[in-house]
């Protein structure tokens, strides 16, 4: 099938930014998104013109690297599907697409596609582990853990980290992904101890990393790739009460 | 030269324990005074960096990627083994110990394989204090699942993603390091040279990715956990970034590269589907647990619907070969015989590349939920890749490059024959032998991370004075220098052939001359041809965009160079290894019913290569491999 692309180039975070239009003259249903991409890319280098930088690694839906809006909707909107794992079979011949990067005050653009996502490490960085040491900590069936407590924490834990929420959220919010980790660890025997102590400093580095607060929109849980349910968010807000009560 | 190991010697049970009691240790309050430089945050990098920021040293860590949780552990799907015995089912360390060397086929060190057994309980404890939601039965135990090459249950998963838990686990633990300020962290930076003092590694030299910048990083010692080479196939289950570069780099500054033929072909992943393919992606091996392979007996039937074919006309065929391991044969096996089938023209799909990988009969004994529960994100990944439900017809699958071996040789403590130089994780070549069995590279990850380089690594460091060469010697200036001139080389050419172009045609001879089965022809075929693609890629190639930008072209070509060269050292060794062994099939060794053939009397040795310049003759050094606490055996599946 034949395509038009509408794509954002944009040179850099200071650089303005706009839509090109290019063509995807040859497309296989069989292609994933990222494939067709290739392929335009290819045909740009061939003249000598500079390609479409897009994050992507691993191609199989699970690194969190890739990460663009397509059509307006994160990863294109198919359900619990991130780019690299959209194939061209959901487009039609003659269709016109338009592709965008995250947009969201908390991730500068790089170049193109491709933006900068440390504000999540941040995120990561202020409490989401247990404060234990390599070595020295008790044998793995020491603590039996219900297996509906850990299904739920293996839920929250999905997260590829994509920042998908944020870039859905009318506000730019983190807080799927923050309360995706204070679930999982606030349920696990291991992570209660800290749980107070990590609500507060993951809310807190949310905070300054310019990410917005949340308002109920719940547009992150629908762009989700891994299904990740709004229920974390409130776990999260119960954990915070808790942690302000005490 | 003979190279020496240095495994400890005495008995095997004791052997990590004395070793550990012997190592030298470095001072608590000495501890801050050393800087580790650590390549790679994925299992085994996150892992190390971690641990020894933990300990107090000062670590920076690298990768490629724009987050170290990123980086290609993620992907692991199936499992991480370890000798628990939960199941009491018969396990025991020296069962793991046995079946890895087994599995390996009789091509790894003993005390290496042992201390892999021996700490793989340790690391189950440690990923659950940290939170890993690893699958629990009802009354809220550890549940296991078997995998390939054993007879036990012993393999610990998070769903179909438990690689994406385990190296969430060791991030976490890193980021509480980079909180804690012990650890620095340098994202979308690859390291383009390795550098080099006097014969000691002192440092790094990387490309900021972002604004190409090259840049100097010293440290008292440099870990190098930069994954795997399959890449060098060109279509692999590998990430896109995956690249043998950091490894290379180290071996252009006299590192040794041991086995680079060693490298596993996984037979379940998804047939390629065109050519305007980027990767191929895995089924993880779990799903042998309750998928049944099968072809058509008769070749006119391999077109029609699978669901119209009898069941006496079905050939389970590694049932049928392999009565006591059945779909459970280890990999190289089970790749082996899926290619039989379809070199026999009994292959189904497009291109009769494929065999079947059946649930009907699972579906039937357990149900359908539960092989959702078991496997519901593969079945859905399958789907998207392909278009069809396997919950109602079987999968298609086929084997494909997915992990190496080989790797940069090390000895007992992880360290290569450049002093400060450590290897960790699949990158060095230290405990699969020819053949790695599933759920097993994880554990080698995390016990290389967690458990062997903080030993170890004190006992390197507590012979150096730190901080003695900083990033102010001359060395350092000459590397950034030769980076920066083989980068402006490469923007230079102007040709017409872009990177994935050349790539792709390395990667078709790796495969076809190179790949699941080699001959003495198809390798004097691949090292005339492989040159020729390298001299091709220096006068033709074209990289658009310049070096101070954003620039995957340039990332792309400059990791091409670099397989260019490791390849033709590839090819070379599988040439000279005049046995079949493992991942390693030479078609002139085999069996009368094709299995592969060793030869111990001549070939029971680690290769470890000395690069000399493209082109141009390796050196070989010799590692001679003893046994003494299992039999050298021929190694049966029946
Ligand atoms: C699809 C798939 C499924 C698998 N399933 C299983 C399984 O179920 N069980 C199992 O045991 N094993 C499995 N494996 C194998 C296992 O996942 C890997 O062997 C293992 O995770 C490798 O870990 P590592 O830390 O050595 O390397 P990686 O995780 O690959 O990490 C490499 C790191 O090095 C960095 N790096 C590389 N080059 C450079 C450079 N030049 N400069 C800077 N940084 C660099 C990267 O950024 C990354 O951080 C699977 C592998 C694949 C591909
Ligand atoms: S490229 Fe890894 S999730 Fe898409």
């Amino acid at each position: 099938m034949k395509l038009k692309l509408h794509v954002w180039r944009q040179n850099g975070p200071n650089d303005k930014g706009r839509l090109e239009t290019y063509e995807a003259p040859d497309v296989s249903p069989d292609q994933s998104f990222l494939e067709m991409l290739d392929d335009v890319n290819q045909a740009l280098a061939k003249e000598g013109r500079d390609i479409i930088a897009f994050d992507h690694d691993c191609r199989e839906g699970i690194c969190g690297m890739c990460s663009q809006v397509i059509n307006g909707k994160a990863h294109g909107g198919q359900e619990r599907t991130t780019v690299c794992q959209l194939h061209m079979r959901e487009f039609n011949d003659g269709d016109e697409i338009y592709i965008e990067p995250w947009k969201a005050k908390a991730f500068p653009i790089i170049k193109d596609l491709a933006v900068d996502r440390t504000g999540l490490e941040k995120i990561i960085q202020a409490g989401g582990y247990t404060s234990c040491h390599t070595g020295g900590v008790a044998d793995g069936n020491a603590l039996p853990i219900g297996k509906e407590a850990a299904d739920y924490a293996m839920d929250a834990a999905e997260c590829i980290g994509c920042g998908a929420c944020v870039a859905s959220c009318p506000n730019s919010s983190a807080m799927l992904f923050t309360s995706a980790k204070v679930a999982q660890l606030a349920v696990l025997p291991q992570g209660k101890v800290e749980a107070h102590r990590r609500v507060m400093a993951m809310t807190e580095a949310a905070k300054e990393s310019d990410f917005g607060n949340c308002t109920n929109h719940y547009e992150c849980q629908a762009a989700c790739p891994k299904g990740i349910d709004v229920k974390f968010i409130a776990k999260l807000n119960r954990e915070y009460l808790k942690a302000l009560i005490k | 030269m003979i190279l020496d190991g240095k495994c400890p010697t005495g008995p095997i049970e004791t052997s990590w324990d004395r070793h550990r009691f012997e190592t030298k240790l470095v001072n608590p309050a000495n501890k801050r005074k050393f800087k580790i430089l650590c390549v790679g945050t994925g299992l085994a990098g996150g892992a190390a960096a971690a641990s020894l920021g933990e300990l107090g040293y000062q670590v920076e860590a690298f990768c490629y990627q724009d987050s170290a949780r990123r980086a290609h552990s993620i992907a692991a799907q199936g499992g991480i083994n370890a000798a628990k015995n939960y199941p009491n089912d018969g396990d025991s360390i020296y069962r793991l110990f046995y079946d890895t060397i087994k599995g390996g086929d009789f091509r790894a060190r003993e005390a290496d394989v042992w201390r892999l057994a021996q700490v793989s309980n340790n690391i189950i404890d440690q990923c659950v204090a940290q939170g890993v939601p690893f699958a629990r039965d009802y009354a809220g135990y550890l549940d296991n699942r078997s995998f390939g090459g054993a007879q036990v249950s012993r393999t610990f998963y998070a769903r179909g993603q438990t690689g994406q838990q385990l190296l969430l686990g060791a991030y976490s633990a890193l980021s509480r390091q980079v909180k804690a300020g012990t650890v620095k962290l340098y994202e979308r930076r690859e390291m383009l040279d390795l550098v080099v003092v006097d014969g000691v590694a002192r440092g790094i030299t990387c490309r900021n990715m972002v604004t190409g910048e090259i840049e100097s990083y010293w440290g008292d010692a440099v870990i190098l956990a930069t994954g795997g080479y399959v890449n060098v196939f060109y279509l692999s289950t590998n990430a896109m970034g995956c690249s043998v570069t950091a490894a290379w780099k180290a071996a252009k500054k006299g590192a040794y590269m041991a086995n680079p033929c060693y490298t596993q072909i996984h037979p379940t992943c998804i047939p390629q589907h065109g050519e305007h393919q980027s990767k191929l992606t895995l089924m993880s091996e779990s799903l042998r647990n309750d998928g049944r392979c099968w072809v058509p007996k008769k070749v006119d039937d391999c077109e029609k619907a699978p669901g119209d074919i009898p069941e006496e006309d079905r050939d389970y065929y590694l049932e049928r070969k392999y009565p006591s391991f059945g779909n459970l044969a280890p990999r190289d096996i089970a790749s082996r015989a899926a290619k039989e089938q379809c070199d026999d023209n009994r292959g189904v799909g497009p291109g009769k590349r494929g065999v079947y990988l059946d649930y009907q009969s699972a579906i039937e004994r357990v149900g359908e939920d539960t092989i959702r529960e078991r496997y519901g994100n593969l079945f859905e990944m399958y789907e998207k890749i392909t278009a069809e439900n396997a919950y109602q017809q079987p999968m298609r699958i086929y084997p494909a490059p997915h992990y190496s071996m080989g790797g940069l040789w090390v000895d007992y403590n992880c360290m290569s024959n450049v002093p400060g130089l450590f290897v960790l994780g699949e990158a060095n070549f230290s405990v699969h032998g020819a053949n790695r069995l599933g759920a097993s590279a994880l554990m080698q990850g995390l016990a290389d991370g967690y458990f062997v380089i903080p030993y170890t690594i004190a006992g390197y460091l507590a012979t150096v004075k730190p901080g003695e060469i900083k990033d102010d010697h001359a060395e350092f200036k000459k590397s950034a220098e030769d980076v920066k001139a083989q980068i402006d080389q490469l923007l230079s050419i102007d040709g017409n052939k872009t990177p994935s172009e050349l790539h792709r045609e390395l990667g078709k001879v790796m495969w076809e001359d190179v790949g699941m089965a080699r001959s003495k022809e198809s390798l004097e075929h691949a090292l005339q041809r492989i040159p020729e693609i390298r001299d091709d890629f220096w006068n033709n190639l074209k990289v658009v965009g310049s070096n101070e930008e954003y620039n995957q072209e340039l990332e792309n070509a400059g990791r091409l160079a670099d397989f260019l060269e490791f390849a033709e050292v590839l090819a070379k060794d599988a040439l000279h290894r005049e046995e079949s062994c493992g991942g390693h099939f030479r078609t002139e060794h085999q069996t009368e019913d094709g299995e592969a053939m060793r030869n111990d009397e001549d070939y029971c040795y680690v290769a470890a290569w000395e690069f000399k310049g493209a082109g141009v003759e390796p050196e070989l050094h010799k590692e001679p491999l003893k046994f003494e606490n299992v039999k050298l055996a021929v190694r049966s599946y029946k």
